[in-house]
């Protein structure tokens, strides 16, 4: 048996939307500010995309925290879309921390594209939170880990 | 009964409707199950009863299909679901006639052989008795203490759509009527631990036979996602704890919003697992967040999960609760 003794590297999947945090991401990369490499971006044409079973699957693929990032509510691109993503979500994560997840490995952040700064603090947040829960076992697939 | 089943012969002989969907007796005296009637003959294997549980409303999806009226028996429970089928267009009012019938609770045989009464062989109501016959004996248990449970937090006996009503001489109402949230509430009180513990332990036990998907009157997509082979989790037995779990929250988060709470879930899952309670959980948050709402209690209203306020929470208020 191999003894592991690395430092803990969370896996993190931020899932954002394509008109305002995804460029909020390309103008922090632009502006130089620094966000933890843990954090794997994928991009979705609108935060209501994200179907609740992506966030699952994401765990389910050994996702240690899953972060969505849209458009503030009234900026949505499609108008009304970050409306249903904030209800589905709101109802998910109460679901999760219901089943016995913990709470601080969700999370839902409104980013526009003009705020790079916000995108990078909130990425350092979140990175820091997972690295404080630690590894995701609750919610984890273990055939995925071998 | 004798009432229920003279009308449907009427209709039936008179043309005006082309089956009766109801329940026949099934091989023990306390397993009827649902059945389409196509003639006045095979009628006389109907029967309702406290053990007619089945929800019929998913039934007259397929039978809206079919050419003709179909004469469809609903309890006061299965009227909402059957209105919620409406609001999504899975059925057609016009191809339905619904007979309202009268309920006085549905009974549970495992709360029966959990009070130790085995080898049933017929089971009388007596007013709040349950009088059961048995290979061992006669045997009485409260009628109370039977009951399933979605029928001791009853949403009411009142019918939320039919065609005509029939009253039936019923021997024993339950008054004592809980809130239906007392569990989901222990729950929320629990810490985040023993919800864990406690879930793991109810959904360990599922055996993913997609009973409580089938039963559902609310899970009525032709295709469903749990059908597909890209699905990790699709149509065999689970072989780590995730897979249940993610198979139970999206199960319950696909009918959020839609849900009417009629209990059909936990009424057939082989394992007993408390599946009301992930809906129950939904259902309540609803009712905090946006509003109470009931599903199906018309055939109009906006869902929740389809419509939206601009004041609406935001979700860090789940970590900010409690």
């Amino acid at each position: 048996m191999q003894i592991d003794n690395k430092e803990f590297k969370p896996n993190i999947v931020a899932f954002c939307c394509n008109w305002c945090s995804y460029a909020g991401a390309d103008l922090a990369g632009t502006s130089r500010l620094s966000y933890p490499a843990d954090v794997k971006i994928i991009k979705v044409p609108c935060s209501c995309r994200v179907n609740p079973m992506f966030i699952l699957r994401a765990f389910e693929k050994g996702a240690d925290g899953v972060i969505l990032c849209g458009c503030h509510p009234g900026d949505c691109h499609y108008s009304t879309g970050n409306y249903y993503t904030r209800r589905r979500m709101t109802l998910l994560f109460s679901m999760l921390n219901y089943l016995g997840i913990e709470n601080g490995r969700t999370r839902v952040e409104w980013v526009s594209a003009a705020e790079g700064v916000k995108f990078s603090t909130v990425m350092n947040e979140f990175v820091e939170k997972i690295h404080s829960l630690g590894e995701n076992v609750r919610l984890g697939d273990l055939r995925c880990k071998r | 009964m004798q009432k229920i089943i003279e009308r449907a012969k009427e209709l039936l002989s008179k043309g005006e409707v082309a089956r009766v969907l109801g329940w026949k007796k099934g091989d023990l005296a306390y397993n009827p199950e649902p059945a389409f009637f196509n003639c006045t003959d095979e009628l006389t294997s109907f029967t309702y009863n406290g053990f007619c549980g089945a929800n019929l409303s998913k039934y007259m999806i397929e039978a809206s299909k079919l050419d003709g009226k179909t004469l469809v028996f609903l309890k006061p429970c299965d009227t909402y679901s059957f209105n919620q089928l409406i609001k999504e267009h899975r059925v057609d009012r016009e191809k339905a006639y619904i007979i309202g019938v009268s309920c006085s609770g549905n009974y549970s045989v495992e709360k029966i052989n959990k009070a130790g009464i085995k080898g049933i062989e017929s089971i009388e109501i007596d007013g709040e008795n349950l009088k059961v016959q048995t290979i061992y004996g006669q045997k009485t248990m409260a009628a109370k203490d039977a009951l399933m449970e979605r029928c001791t937090v009853c949403k009411g006996k009142e019918h939320k759509i039919f065609d005509e009503l029939i009253e039936i001489n019923t021997a024993y109402q339950n008054e004592d009527v809980t809130s239906r949230f007392d569990m989901v509430e222990k729950l929320e009180a629990m810490t985040s631990e023993e919800r864990f513990i406690f879930w793991q332990n109810e959904l360990s036990k599922c055996i993913r036979c997609n009973a409580c998907r089938n039963a559902c009157p609310a899970c009525s997509c032709r295709k469903c996602v749990f059908d597909s082979n890209n699905f990790d989790s699709a149509q065999k037995a689970n072989v780590d704890s995730f897979e249940e779990k993610m198979f139970h929250i999206i199960r319950a988060f696909h009918v959020a919003g839609r849900c009417t709470d009629c209990g059909e879930c936990s009424r057939v899952c082989p394992q007993g697992i408390p599946l009301h309670l992930l809906n129950r959980k939904f259902i309540k948050d609803i009712n905090e967040f946006y509003g109470e709402f009931q599903a199906g209690e018309d055939a109009q209203s906006k869902g929740p999960l389809t419509s939206f306020t601009l004041e609406d929470v935001e979700p860090s208020i789940v970590g900010e609760r409690k």
